[in-house]
């Protein structure tokens, strides 16, 4: 059997003395597709940052295909096959958007497939074709996450870690950046998909790691993952809203405090 | 046209220093989001060691060329990445400004101390034989090897840098860190080690400005590397810091530009005289007001910035009642004892010295009030200071005015001049403001403070017959003491005023941040103009007070370098608090006095042991000397609290 993709084990974390994770463990396995769920603030993209390296654990292990990856820094991560798209803008806004694609695919595909793999992308995003000279900081909420996404389509990973994709996007922006995400997963890729909008995720999920407080509240199945959410939800009597709330006293007081996830 | 060309050949070599200095400076700045002061210590690093191994160790040319330029040059880019700028990458502009002030300030003080000879005459040429006439353009124009290596080193320099950056994928990523290093690594991608290589190619070029620009003068000073530094910073400025082709053109116009015009004007004009000497600054000053670009150079573009834990609090003064009182009685006791002892067994020549601390502790008091408390920084601080001590001097000599009533006025215009400095830099802030009061500080240096009619020339004005009640104050008395300790006194006492007020709270608003101050009503343009116009006002008062204590004043005592020394020595000794200000005022002093006793070699000492206190502003943006006192005050609060064996106070530390 092939180690995991990504295996997080017992992994905490902090932002200088706010500690945003508390022993959380999630596995992807090759080829799965795991939706990471929570309110505002439970920790959600702490995991995907403590998953690419940009945040250092301060427990537990990171692991990598079965390589022990942890404290190594992010770029030794994205080499060994993890991309992350973060929140809100993951392209390079002051570069063109064929020199962000280029940054990109010139090390994965070599220096030779660099012409194909750019035509590729084009081909798949027609919309990235017309604007190959315009800086990619012009294009439109959509066009970037698409952009982040057609690095990852043309050479595929062996993890994609998407962080909110579809925040912000209008509803049928949200099904073309789904439709590509899809084309991912199609091409062997494991993702870890970090969403707001449950329905949406859990209809591509094969299973779910619910996340309250920093700790992992529920991992399993997709298909029962909706109930979790609703059940670990429900008792603050607290929609999960925009402002994502923490309630007065949290049930379990662990540690010194928490973070906020910046989700805006 | 012969005549023309005549004029301009000798400025190659200067245009091509400018040039090389300015593509640098904005290389490190687009690939490393610094703006590095220290590229003209760089620059006198390499030129100096160049010259010391040719002319005191007779090494070859080539051979002294490679250490100095290929090794040396590159090496020192690479330890202040290593060592300095990487650990401050994601900190504010001022953190990273005060960085490269003080290997500004600290490095030219350090060579002589390490090789021994401040003196290096004689620097040689590279490549060709500065003697030796090889190309005639036309018939009367001749070009020596001096001109003709530094163009074509200048031009091979510029056309190997621009096919790096265009067409190699180190270019593009260069170019990708600086808008986000984390990004850049998420494409798998060592950013750092792409910051490191712009460093050690920004050394290399520094290095080789330096070597370029060695011939020219008789001696290799460090001042020129600096003026020449910020005439190179005007090329920079015109380019908006982004496009290189535009610097270098820029930098190589400035200086053919400037001696073709020398040949040209008469030279007995003031445009001679004034105007040409300062050309490259009010170019900057032209390029900060028009160039767009320059007003949004410190926004924050790293889309992952919120990865970095938030900035820890400020740490609260809180002192626990007893240590409060405790240290207030110990602070009056000490300005007790100090104003009896000068007062009787102090000897002449430390009254003297602690007299002149206390009026540049008046000085860094208005460097407290800008820096500290409104978070402007103001490299103009000795400039203002100045105009306040030569308008005294002149109303002293010409209106009949004595000498503090003259100083009264004199304030009156070092505020105005702050004013003026304020109003013409509303729409800067953070780089472009620290910019904009070094070209004002330049301008005044270099146009108007050697004037005959404002400082009577290099000798500098004598306002020991204009004095008020001439015995009263007469050196051998203490009444300069009293004078001062009471002017310091109501200025620190203003200062604290000031800062626990409403105005106070404004000015900390504005320096935690300018949006969120505006939101809250805060009316900005208003606020940034009465601090400077304050800040302003007290440098006049220190510089008045300095110009009575040292009768004579002359424009060495307030030129930029001084400035740019007294923001170092501020922020190692703590620019948020007015006991700061008062311990670097007199630090300073009795440093510098005490390094009297010691070798020659060392004089140079003071400059860098606060360049290296002020290495430390980012980590403790408080200071040390005020980190020290306060880590002191926690360490006695918790022996107290253990000596009654009760816990201690949660509000009683200065950790954070």
């Amino acid at each position: 059997m092939t180690p995991p993709v990504l295996e997080l084990d017992a992994v905490s974390a902090a932002y200088g003395p706010y500690r945003a994770l508390f022993g959380v463990s999630v596995t992807v396995l090759e080829g799965a597709t795991v939706a990471l769920l929570g309110s505002n603030g439970a920790g959600k993209s702490t995991v995907a940052r403590v998953a690419s390296g940009l945040v250092p654990v301060t427990a537990g292990r990171v692991l990598a295909g079965g390589v022990d990856v942890t404290g190594k820094p992010a770029w030794r991560i994205a080499r060994a096959g993890i991309a992350h798209v973060p929140e809100g803008r993951g392209v390079f806004s002051t570069l063109s958007v064929e020199e962000n694609l280029v940054l990109s695919l010139r090390r994965r595909a070599g220096p030779r497939a660099l012409r194909h793999s750019l035509e590729q992308a084009y081909l798949r995003f027609p919309a990235l074709a017309e604007r190959r000279h315009a800086r990619a900081g012009t294009l439109s909420g959509g066009q970037q996450r698409l952009l982040s996404l057609a690095k990852v389509l043309v050479v595929p990973r062996k993890l994609l870690i998407a962080d909110e994709l579809s925040l912000g996007l209008a509803p049928h922006v949200v099904d073309d950046v789904y439709r590509a995400l899809g084309d991912v997963q199609r091409a062997g890729t494991a993702l870890l998909i970090v969403e707001q909008s449950i329905d949406r995720v859990l209809s591509i999920a094969t299973s779910a790691v619910v996340l309250d407080h920093g700790s992992v509240a529920y991992a399993g199945p997709a298909t029962e993952a909706a109930d979790v959410v609703a059940h670990v939800l429900a008792p603050r009597g607290r929609p999960q809203g925009a402002d994502g709330a923490m309630p007065a006293e949290p049930r379990v007081p662990r540690g010194r405090g928490w973070r906020r996830s910046q989700t805006t | 046209m012969e005549q023309l060309l005549g004029f301009a050949v000798p400025g190659v070599p200067y245009g091509c220093a400018y040039a090389v200095f300015a593509v640098g400076l904005v290389l490190t700045y687009r690939a490393t989001g610094v703006f590095n002061f220290g590229f003209g210590a760089q620059a006198y690093a390499s030129a100096f060691v160049f010259t010391w191994l040719v002319e005191d160790h007779a090494w070859p040319t080539w051979g002294a060329f490679v250490l100095a330029v290929v090794v040396l040059g590159p090496g020192l880019g690479l330890v202040f990445d290593r060592f300095l700028f990487r650990r401050i990458a994601s900190t504010n502009t001022t953190a990273k400004i005060v960085t490269g002030l003080s290997l500004l300030v600290g490095i030219p003080a350090l060579l002589p101390m390490v090789f021994g000879n401040a003196n290096l005459v004689g620097a040689p040429s590279i490549m060709f034989n500065p003697n030796t006439v090889y190309v005639h353009l036309g018939a009367d124009v001749p070009v020596n090897g001096m001109y003709l290596s530094a163009a074509i080193l200048t031009v091979a320099m510029l056309v190997l840098l621009v096919l790096l950056l265009q067409t190699t994928t180190l270019g593009l990523e260069m170019r990708a860190a600086v808008e986000s290093r984390r990004l850049l690594e998420l494409e798998g991608v060592n950013a750092q080690r792409v910051t490191a290589t712009a460093w050690a190619v920004s050394g290399l070029m520094a290095g080789l400005a330096g070597v370029l620009l060695a011939p020219t003068e008789a001696t290799i000073q460090a001042p020129d590397y600096i003026t020449l530094m910020v005439a190179a910073i005007a090329a920079a400025a015109c380019a908006a810091l982004r496009s290189m082709p535009i610097a270098a053109v820029a930098g190589v116009l400035i200086g053919v530009v400037s001696l073709v015009a020398q040949g040209y004007l008469p030279t007995s004009s003031v445009w001679y005289s004034a105007v040409l000497p300062a050309l490259p600054f009010i170019v900057l000053v032209a390029a900060l007001w028009v160039v767009p670009g320059l007003r949004h150079l410190d926004e924050a573009t790293d889309p992952l910035s919120s990865v970095d834990p938030p900035p820890p609090p400020p740490v609260a003064r809180v002192r626990g009642r007893e240590i409060d009182r405790v240290v207030r009685t110990g602070w009056w006791l000490v300005l007790g004892a100090f104003a009896i002892s000068m007062l009787t067994w102090i000897p002449r020549a430390w009254e003297t010295v602690l007299n002149q601390g206390m009026a540049y502790s008046v000085i860094f008091l208005s460097i407290t009030l800008l820096t500290g408390i409104a978070g402007q920084l103001s490299l103009a601080q000795a400039t203002l200071a100045g105009v306040a001590a030569f308008t005294a001097g002149q109303l002293a000599m010409h209106a009949g005015l004595n000498f503090l009533a003259g100083g009264a006025l004199g304030v009156l215009a070092a505020a105005a001049v702050a004013m003026l400095l304020a109003l013409s830099s509303l729409r800067l802030r953070g780089l472009g403001l620290a910019l904009m009061t070094l070209a004002a500080a330049l301008l005044f240096d270099t146009a108007i403070f050697p004037a005959q009619s404002v400082s009577g020339g290099t000798g500098g004005l004598s306002i020991a017959s204009s004095w008020l009640g001439l015995p009263l104050l007469a050196p051998d008395g203490h009444a300069y003491f009293v004078l001062a300790l009471c002017v310091l006194a109501l200025c620190a006492a203003g200062v604290t005023m000031v800062q626990r007020g409403t105005i106070g709270r404004f000015l900390s608003a504005m320096r935690g941040s300018e949006i969120g101050a505006a939101g809250i009503g805060v009316n900005l343009p208003w606020q940034r103009v009465l601090v400077f116009a304050l800040s302003g006002a007290l440098a006049g008062v220190g510089g008045t007070l300095l110009a009575i204590q040292q009768t004579v004043i002359a424009p060495g005592q307030f030129n930029y370098q001084l400035s740019l020394a007294f923001v170092v020595i501020v922020v190692t000794a703590g620019v948020g608090t007015v006991e700061g200000a008062i311990q670097a005022g007199i630090g300073l002093v009795v440093i510098q006095e005490l390094l009297q006793y010691a070798p020659q070699r060392l004089q140079g000492l003071t400059f860098v042991l606060f360049a290296i206190g002020a290495l430390t502003y980012s980590a403790h943006p408080e200071g040390i000397v005020e980190l020290e006192k306060r880590r002191w005050t926690a360490r006695a609060e918790r022996a107290l609290a253990r000596l009654r064996s009760e816990p201690a106070p949660a509000t009683a530390s200065g950790r954070s």
